[in-house]
């Protein structure tokens, strides 16, 4: 019995050895272990020895099939691993052929400027408010401190429809809206689309985008104005940007600024930079008209200008825009060319 | 407003760096636009002296100088001008100079004669005759008296210059002057300003009465005569400043007018006494229709809200704005009558506009003048009467100011002032900042300028004291903020909005809201539609966009027009858009917001319909099969191709009529939602249901029916007899063909059946499926499919 268990153990291991792929060595292993396979036999044949050599036999018997299975695994082992680097061979594909197109839209850059805009002042503790895009006179001027036959309404070549209404011709017709709303303090930014009869070129077009800041509480003053206005153009450009306040006009602020920030193009110092096209040699860019909220304008909406003071900003978007994704015609903003749109 | 700083240096003395005095102005509140150097891009012109003069041997029309350009040195120059002699001075450009218009100048040879540069002609130094009125008509420029030999010509002919260019806010007329820039400049610095009290003329005359009809549109007018007056062209140093403000020299009387309008703002008028009959200067309105030929020849019709200077039978000139043609100052002019007056502001922007005539005067009257500047100005235009000589003045003047203006009295806190901008500064230094502008102040009063009539309220003082102290020391403060900021639930759906329709494949465009009324009819609609019934702009650009949107159909066909004609293959766009409807009874029109989507190339009518489920489902809108329903009556939809979606909205293919008159060749679709009704069935919020704990059984049918049944009614039918247990409607297939009756079809239906407490018996799903059957096969003839 001894040596058939040899001779089994080395018929199989020859058998293994010569097995090249796994159906071969399924079929050996169905040989062996199977139900009819040798070894299978010569176990059950163990009852028929006598009780001194069964412990003996079984014991080798034992060894024989621990034997055989570890060399069947490895021979699997080998052939899996085989099989399988043949398989990745033949599964070798060209890598550089594109990719299979996975449609995506894109949001529209005014959009994105807005949304990045809301973002920082939000973080400041504003909220995002809105008003309709026809508006009352009253709303657009007259609340505004902008009484009828006042120059600044030339300024603002104003479009009008029935009933004395106007497209809005900025986005400060929501400050009076919130203030109207009666509750205090307040802190909004509200951008949104306004309207003034320019013709289209690349740096107009009768549309664009604006947005206004309004804050009102108690003890608000300049330092506040130029603190908020401050941190948003260092949140929007970057820490190094400078800012300088001008004096300048509008009717519903008093004392009225305008922001500017050190230009991009040559850093602020326009002597680095010989003829900077940004900011044509003055270092500096105009980013937005500012101010102290004008006591009438308060008290056109029922606020004490003795009790309250605050301060408003408004900004036009579409330059920041297009500097920001460098843009050089105002146009592709508003033509829906979707080989324009898609570059966002 | 454009400063010469030569002219400026009348009134202050001011010694610092161009660039620095620009930024320091800037920072005070007068911003500086531009500085110009006048005559810069003229060199290497210099005066010489024709020493001799010969016959060009080759060229009958040509001579040959010699001219001298001192230090010993002599140049040969060849030209064609013949109104040379020996002994002139003239500029020479040498060779390697610049002329006005970019030419340079080269040494060479004409027609065999060396020519070592050119004489010059006043055009060649980018000037006219009108601006150097002793220049010939036609040749070289000749210098009135010996000039040093080689120095630079164009400082010489003074119109090297550095001009600096301000931005002037409205609220400033007072700045529209050089004194006016000087007291800018003078507070700015620090600095002493010398203004000149011109000897004042006493106040009456009897020469020429004055009377003004209407003191609301005329508070002020200062007449004054000249007598023997010598009309002829102004000295060189007067042109040249007002060349250097952009203004043409016209004659000695015309530009004292306007050098004294550009010194001290105040527009003047000079007319002949020869047009104005009675001797008497009325101010009244004008007759409707009253009619006017102006100094520049043009005949204007006059209406009766604009106001006249007449004498006693016609007008002689429109207020403020331009002088009659007949009244001009001419070369035999012999008298004249000096106007200083002062207009309504509003009425002269309206009249000039409603003229088509804005001048000079008119800008600067309708930014509202200091009546009390109008006595100073001709005292100080008689006074340059007497400088240049040009007439005798009639002793005495007529003023006519029936109520005069009074320097105003304002609030002065410095606390309040300190507290609104933030600045920890005492009493004494603002008062000295508010002294240098010209306001006194005492205890708690400041006296403001007449001609600062901007200065309203005590935020006004708190403005000038800021610019002054200067905007940028006042300290920034950050506050911390315990507002709490964000977006309201309808801003944040908005935003959900367009990320849902970006992850779709969908690009966002931006269109105009406005658009031309023609739309209607390239969408079909009939007249009688009342989406016809738009609000109008009243002065639109064109008709192209002259009325606000009522529908965002044209909005997205234009854009989808675009990227088809420019051969783009495919495009997806959207837009969240305002539309207007009109309102009642004066109130503001309406403003809806609506989701138009639309697209082109590899699509149909079910790549645009899920887009519609998909946003139903992101906005959790409830799902039953009732939700599209076929719409065959919107004029500019596909009638077979088009759905309605709840009570939102429609998406379907464009007519192709419609797309034709867009020239879009290729199906196109549309979706189109009303906003504000999705808002108001959204769940922004959704409720977690439970997963299935237990498992389902699936079943396949086959239903055979008519080609009219649509899958809506069909799946309907199987809802609603399927009872609690069918949790699943899945239409996997449609077949027509041979295999089956004529004009029938067969819909396959995978049916998902599942109980939420207990596993489902197959008895359980046969039962149901049963009813199915039963339920369609009475509703549409249904059969199953053998």
């Amino acid at each position: 019995m001894r040596e058939e268990l040899m001779q089994i153990k080395d018929k199989a291991l020859a058998g293994m050895a010569g097995a090249d792929n796994m159906r071969a060595l399924d079929d050996l292993r169905v040989s062996i272990f199977g139900k009819k396979g040798e070894l299978t036999q010569i176990l059950r044949g163990m009852g028929a020895l006598s009780a001194e050599e069964r412990p003996v036999m079984g014991q080798i018997a034992n060894e024989v099939r621990e034997e055989l299975e570890t060399a069947l695994e490895a021979r699997k082992n080998t052939l899996h691993k085989a099989e399988m680097a043949q398989a990745m061979a033949s599964e070798h594909i060209d890598v550089t052929l594109p990719g299979r197109a996975t449609s995506i839209g894109t949001k529209h850059p005014m959009t994105m400027i807005i949304e990045e805009l809301c973002n920082i002042f939000m973080g400041m503790g504003y909220e995002i408010a809105t008003g309709p895009d026809i508006e009352t006179d009253y709303h657009n001027f007259q609340a505004l401190n902008i009484p009828a036959h006042h120059p600044a309404r030339d300024e603002q070549d104003t479009f009008y429809v029935e009933d004395g209404h106007v497209l809005r011709t900025q986005t400060s017709p929501v400050q009076i809206r919130k203030m109207e709303e009666g509750k205090l303090p307040i802190a909004i930014v509200a951008p949104g689309k306004v309207f003034r009869s320019d013709d289209i070129d690349a740096t107009h077009s009768p549309v664009f985008h604006q947005m206004e800041g309004l804050v009102v509480d108690k003890g608000i003053h300049m330092g506040h104005l130029k603190g908020a206005l401050t941190v948003f153009a260092q949140t929007l450009f970057g820490e190094d940007v400078k800012t300088r306040f001008r004096p300048h006009h509008f009717a519903f602020t008093e004392p009225s600024a305008e922001m500017d920030i050190s230009c991009f193009g040559c850093g602020g110092d326009a002597t680095r930079i010989k003829g900077c096209r940004l900011c044509k040699g003055e270092g500096w860019i105009e980013l937005l008209g500012c101010g102290m909220v004008h006591p009438n304008v308060l008290r056109n909406c029922g606020i004490d200008p003795d009790e309250y003071s605050g301060f408003a900003f408004g900004m036009g978007l579409e330059r920041i825009a297009m500097q920001r994704y460098n843009i050089d015609d105002m146009r592709l903003l508003f033509d829906n060319d979707i080989r324009f749109l898609k570059q966002f | 407003m454009n400063l010469p700083m030569s002219w400026l240096k009348d009134f202050v003395d001011i010694d610092i760096p161009l660039n620095e005095f620009a930024d320091k102005m800037t920072m005070s509140g007068s911003k500086v636009e531009k500085i110009h150097h006048l005559g810069a891009e003229i060199t290497g012109v210099v005066v010489g002296r024709i020493e001799d003069i010969r016959k060009h041997p080759d060229a009958d029309k040509l001579v040959v100088t010699k001219v001298a350009i001192g230090n010993d040195e002599f140049k040969q120059i060849v030209t064609g001008a013949t109104n040379l002699t020996v002994g002139d001075y003239i500029p020479v450009a040498l060779h390697g100079a610049n002329l006005a218009d970019g030419l340079k100048i080269k040494k060479g040879k004409i027609r065999g004669e060396e020519s070592e540069g050119m004489l010059c002609s006043v055009e060649e130094l980018g000037y006219s005759r009108a601006d150097f009125p002793e220049a010939p008509e036609d040749g070289i420029y000749i210098f009135p008296k010996p000039e040093p030999l080689g120095e630079d010509a164009v400082n010489i002919l003074g119109i090297r210059q550095d001009v600096v260019e301000f931005e002037i806010t409205t609220n400033r007329p007072d700045c529209f002057s050089i004194i006016g820039m000087a007291r800018e400049t003078s507070a700015t610095f620090n600095c002493e300003l010398r203004v000149t009290n011109y000897q004042l003329e006493k106040p009456t005359n009897d020469r020429i009465a004055v009377e003004i009809q209407n003191d609301k549109l005329c508070s002020r007018y200062v007449a004054a005569v000249v007598e023997n007056v010598k009309v002829r062209p102004s000295p060189q140093w007067l042109r040249t400043r007002l060349i250097a403000c952009g203004l043409r020299p016209v004659n000695n009387i015309v530009d004292i007018t306007n050098y004294v309008m550009l010194e001290m703002g105040q527009p003047m008028h000079a007319f002949d006494i020869r047009a104005i009959h009675g001797d008497k200067i009325v101010v009244r309105n004008a007759r409707e229709g009253e009619k006017l030929v102006t100094l520049d020849g043009t005949e204007r019709t006059l209406d009766v809200d604009m106001l006249v200077i007449a004498d006693e039978t016609r007008a002689v000139g429109i207020a403020g704005i331009m002088g009659g043609e007949h009244s001009k100052i001419l070369d035999d002019t012999t008298t004249i009558l000096f106007e200083s007056a002062n207009f309504n502001g509003v009425n002269i922007r309206q009249s000039s506009k409603r003229l088509g005539l804005r001048t000079d005067s008119s800008g600067r009257y309708e930014k509202g003048l200091d009546p009390n500047l109008a006595l100073a100005c001709i005292n100080r235009a008689l006074e340059l009467v007497k400088m240049l000589e040009c007439g005798d003045i009639v002793e005495g003047l007529v003023d006519c100011y029936p109520s005069p203006r009074l320097e105003r009295k304002l609030e002065f806190d410095p606390t309040k002032i300190t507290a609104l901008l933030g600045i920890d500064v005492d009493e004494t230094k603002i008062a000295e900042l508010l002294w240098r502008l010209g306001i006194k102040v005492d205890s708690n009063t400041a006296t403001i300028p007449t001609y600062r009539y901007d200065l309203e309220i005590w935020q006004d003082l708190a403005e000038e004291v800021a610019r002054l102290y200067g905007y940028d020391n006042i300290p920034t403060v950050v506050a911390a903020s315990s507002n709490v900021g964000g977006k309201t639930d309808h801003q944040r759906m908005e935003d959900k909005l367009v990320e849902t329709m970006v992850s779709l494949g969908y690009s966002q465009m931006l269109t105009y809201a406005f658009e031309s009324p023609k739309v209607f009819d390239k969408l079909l609609i009939q007249p009688d539609n009342r989406l016809r019934d738009a609000v109008k702009i009243i002065n639109p650009l064109g008709e192209d966009t002259s009325i606000m949107r009522t529908n965002p159909i044209n909005s997205i066909l234009t854009a989808l027009s675009t990227n088809y004609n420019r051969r783009s293959p495919e495009a997806r766009l959207f837009e969240l858009v305002k539309l207007y409807l009109p309102s009642e009874n004066g109130e503001l029109p309406n403003e809806y917001e609506y989701l138009v989507v639309g697209g082109y190339g590899d699509m149909d009518f079910y790549a645009i319909k899920g887009v519609v489920e998909t946003l139903g489902r992101v906005f959790g809108l409830d799902e039953t099969p009732q939700d599209f329903s076929p719409v065959t009556c919107t004029p500019f939809m596909h009638p077979g191709r088009n759905a309605g979606y709840k009570n939102l909205g429609y998406c379907g293919q464009i007519h192709p009529q419609v797309a034709e008159n867009y020239e879009i060749g290729t199906p196109c679709y549309v979706a189109v939602l009303d906003f504000d009704l999705l808002r108001e069935q959204t769940q922004m919020i959704k409720a977690y249901r439970p997963l299935p704990r237990y498992p389902q059984i699936q079943r396949d049918l086959a239903l055979v029916v008519k080609d009219d049944i649509t899958h809506g009614e069909l799946s309907s039918c199987i809802k609603q007899s399927g009872g609690k247990i069918l949790r699943g409607i899945n239409l996997f297939d449609i077949y027509t063909g041979d295999k089956l009756p004529a004009d029938t079809k067969s819909m396959a239906y995978n049916l998902t059946f599942r109980a939420d407490d207990r596993t489902l018996t197959d008895e359980e799903a046969v039962k149901a499926t049963e009813k199915i059957l039963k339920a369609v096969n009475e509703a549409f003839g249904a059969e199953l499919r053998k």
